[in-house]
């Protein structure tokens, strides 16, 4: 396995928002979480980047990498994790091409970073048009495209993902679900959070439920697309 | 106009001062959102670490019998005073301001006073009360070009000022430290998912801030040998005037603002007794604050999200 997340407690000041979590993620996998609004999603990638502290008694294990001993900045550059935002959260006073080359400022492997920026540009070819344009100005799908190719240049061993879907038009969302499935081919495991329950559990191989802080359910996308808690909950019946 | 023309060229060496001091008030409030009140002591410090180095080599070149040109000796001492102050300037970031990266900033800003104070005293402490000058490096020529006196160094001032605030704005939007800077004015909370650390970035905002202040000391120095351990706190506190004029955190902004301070000052006492100089200047400019409270190019900090 490559990622094991256990008793992962996590407050913001006085407020708590994780119980405990445990989970476990593969190479190569795709595993998604799923929960309402407030659940805790957003809170358990930036555990795991380390944008905010874990309570103790948490261990999270990266190919034997213990996690609390890395800063963000070193999570993505030493382990090679990567962080898509809530939000998207682009430097909107930089270019395309800018925010893209900032994500490789760590990395000295230069025909490597030219390979991925290849990538990047066909997975994404709208981008190679837009990259002297300030990404303050593009539109909501490009900018996601942005995020998350500004992501995979930093690191691509493993790609968090915070709802990549909200604020897209249905075909904009298909088509960066189909973008994720490529960057997953290429070697990269994936863990997406989102509200989208439906889209997540048929893009993901497996998927946790979380409610509350609290992981309440587990299983094969498959299963939990037919569990009648999950429909009821999640899939509107 | 011979008149005029002379009056501007002092506008433009005052400002130079007061632009130099700024860009570093500036730059550290676009990426950390602090007001460094410790840039105007640290601009004297840089200053009278001007000071030394230029003793010391004119000093050692007397020693080995060489006579080195002025324009060599006053580069070598801008270079090594950017390069040390710019060591202080790190040092007030890591003991001054990284402990407090998540307190109030009125923590911060109450620190930065008292290490300025510190600076101060220390240099009373260790230079005692007697006034000391900048050595003269260069030799003072007057030109006049069609009734127009000015000087070889206002010019150079002037001119060295430009050629740094040029060499800033190359850096910022060339390299990839400056992108980084630039990221982390716009949102410095994802910063560190770039795999770019803030404990790099903020340290050499602080240095780069603060050599700008030393060649700004040392420029100064030229103009007005007699340097004093206060120095700091009227021009630092007219030079961050010039930063919020400018708008806060905007580095075009700080420079345009502070010739535009020099121009007010230099030009009121045409008009009005001179001792009204500073009443009236500052007057205007908060005039011009309550018309425009962001100052020329500063927005309101829209992107302060939470996490
Ligand atoms: N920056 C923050 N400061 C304080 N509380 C927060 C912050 N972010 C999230 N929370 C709280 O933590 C809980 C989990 O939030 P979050 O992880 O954002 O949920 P989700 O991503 O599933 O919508 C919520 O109760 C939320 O109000
Ligand atoms: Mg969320």
């Amino acid at each position: 396995m490559q990622l094991r997340v256990e008793n992962l407690h996590v407050s913001y000041d006085r407020i708590k928002a994780l119980y405990g979590l445990d989970f476990v993620i593969d190479k190569g996998e795709i595993v998604c979480i799923i929960g309402a609004n407030g659940a805790g999603k957003s809170t358990t990638l930036r555990a795991i980047s380390r944008m905010i502290p874990a309570e103790k008694g948490a261990r999270m294990l990266f190919e034997g990498n213990d996690l609390l001993d890395y800063s963000a900045d070193k999570v993505v550059r030493k382990l090679g994790i990567s962080h898509v935002p809530e939000g998207r959260r682009l430097f909107g006073n930089l270019t395309v091409m800018e925010n893209l080359q900032l994500a490789t400022y760590a990395r000295k492997d230069h025909t490597a970073i030219k390979q991925d920026m290849d990538l990047v540009f066909s997975i994404f070819p709208r981008l190679k048009e837009r990259r002297t344009q300030l990404s303050a100005t593009l539109s909501g799908g490009e900018q996601q495209m942005v995020a998350v190719g500004r992501a995979y240049m930093t690191g691509r061993k493993m790609m968090l993902l915070d709802e990549p879907s909200m604020g897209l038009a249905p075909l904009m969302m298909l088509g960066m679900f189909d973008a994720l499935k490529e960057i997953n081919r290429a070697g990269t495991t994936i863990l997406l959070v989102e509200q989208n329950a439906r889209l997540a559990l048929k893009f993901a191989q497996r998927g946790y439920v979380i409610e509350n802080g609290r992981i309440v359910l587990e299983g094969k996308s498959g299963d939990l697309l037919h569990d009648p808690e999950v429909r009821k909950a999640y899939l509107g019946g | 106009m011979a008149f005029f023309l002379q009056n501007v060229i002092n506008a433009l060496q005052w400002g130079s001062f007061y632009a130099l001091i700024a860009l570093g008030y500036s730059m550290v409030y676009s990426i950390l959102m602090l007001f460094n009140f410790t840039h105007g002591d640290i601009f004297m410090t840089g200053a009278y670490i001007g000071l030394g180095v230029a003793t010391a080599l004119l000093a050692l070149s007397g020693v080995m019998g060489v006579v080195v040109p002025g324009w060599l000796l006053l580069i070598f001492t801008i270079v090594l005073a950017m390069m040390l102050t710019s060591l202080l300037g790190v040092l007030v970031e890591r003991v001054g301001y990284r402990p407090l990266r998540d307190a109030p900033r009125a923590s911060a800003a109450i620190t930065g006073l008292m290490i300025g104070i510190i600076l101060e005293y220390s240099n009373l402490a260790i230079l005692g009360t007697r006034r000391l000058n900048f050595p003269t490096l260069i030799e003072t020529t007057t030109y006049t070009v069609g009734g127009v006196f000015f000087t070889n160094k206002k010019i150079l001032i002037v001119g060295i000022a430009l050629l740094l605030m040029l060499a800033l704005h190359l850096f910022i939007q060339k390299s990839r430290w400056g992108m980084a800077m630039r990221a982390m004015s716009f949102d410095y909370q994802i910063v560190p998912l770039m795999g770019v650390s803030l404990n790099v970035i903020a340290p050499l905002t602080f240095a780069i801030g603060s050599s700008l202040a030393a060649a700004g000391g040392i420029l100064y120095g030229m103009a007005y040998p007699v340097l004093d351990p206060f120095m700091g706190i009227v021009l630092g506190w007219k030079s961050f005037v010039a930063a919020i004029l400018g708008g806060r955190g905007s580095i075009l902004g700080a420079a345009l603002a502070g010739f535009l301070l020099g121009f007010i000052e230099i030009f009121t006492p045409m008009i009005f007794p001179s001792t009204f100089r500073d009443l009236i200047a500052y007057s205007i400019i908060l005039l011009i604050l309550t018309f425009r409270p962001y100052g020329f190019f500063g927005q309101a900090h829209s992107t302060q999200l939470r996490l």
